[in-house]
């Protein structure tokens, strides 16, 4: 029980830190420490695969590229652009009836049963390859095309326009 | 392990909606209150995850695969997307010299 309530309060806590640390390098770096206890989550809940794929996708590839992107920019401190203080009270309280209203819906529902795991093999690698390439076969497809055309589209992106150099003889 | 599946038996639902709740309100506070592109990209991937967990989490509470197959799916696409926005960031940075979000507003008017 009680580890639930710390990794919990350790997501909000680093979270918190994401959004309000000055260096984005820093926030980069608190978001891996975030989704790393995200990914504890998902192993306290039983859920091993998705567990293993947020400790590799997110932290591995989607986080390093962010760090990527952040240092062949070079970006700092010193050119972080920051809103007036008025901006971010207004955002910050926009932020809070957003979570009022969530909370306050939740708190209308029944009083809730506590989060029971009835099978443990459910977030299995087995459990779920077999889901997924029976039922969600099709989607599964899809989204090797949508990698795919993100890839070529990135690369697409990020190369300079302009003339193609005649380097090929 | 064990005493992790222990650990999981006596929390209520309602408060891991209400830990999905508080971070998915403080990525949209992160996307109002910065101006830098990639935190504000950074916060719509605090947003994407305080997701993820809630479905997990109503996965197992509903004994259905489908939901973390789901989650699986959204982390494909979440990997799709960060590629397409960072790319975007980069020509951003290239043509104004800055990724400044507030620059980027000529579509107001």
């Amino acid at each position: 029980m009680s580890v639930f309530y710390f990794i919990a309060f350790l997501s909000i806590l680093f979270s918190l830190l994401v959004i309000f640390a000055k260096n984005p390098v820093h926030s980069v770096l608190y978001l891996i420490i975030t989704f790393f206890t995200f990914t504890i989550h998902y192993i306290i809940l039983n859920a091993q695969f998705l567990a293993v794929v947020n400790f590799i996708v997110y932290m591995g590839a989607i986080l390093v590229l962010f760090l990527f992107v952040l240092m062949m920019l070079n970006l700092n401190e010193d050119t972080e652009p920051t809103k007036s203080i008025y901006v971010k009270l207004a955002g910050i309280i926009g932020g809070g009836v957003l979570l009022v209203t969530l909370v306050g819906a939740i708190k209308l529902t029944a009083k809730s049963n506590p989060v029971v795991l009835q099978d443990v093999n459910l977030g299995s690698v087995q459990n779920l390859g077999k889901v997924l390439f029976n039922e969600f076969l099709l989607p599964f497809e899809v989204s090797s095309i949508l990698l795919l055309s993100a890839m070529v589209g990135a690369v697409l992106l990020a190369t300079k326009e302009g003339k193609p150099k005649a380097t090929t003889v | 392990m064990e005493s992790f599946l222990e650990a999981v038996k006596v929390v209520p639902l309602n408060h891991y909606i209400l830990l999905s709740a508080i971070i998915f309100s403080i990525g949209v506070i992160g996307v109002l209150i910065r101006r830098n592109a990639i935190v504000v990209f950074m916060s719509v991937e605090l947003m994407l995850n305080a997701v993820n967990l809630l479905l997990t989490v109503f996965s197992v509470y509903g004994n259905d695969p489908n939901g973390q197959v789901f989650v699986f799916f959204i982390m494909a696409l979440a990997a799709a997307e960060i590629a397409i926005g960072l790319a975007i960031i980069v020509m951003i940075h290239r043509n104004t010299n800055s990724i400044d979000v507030d620059i980027l507003n000529r579509l107001k008017w």
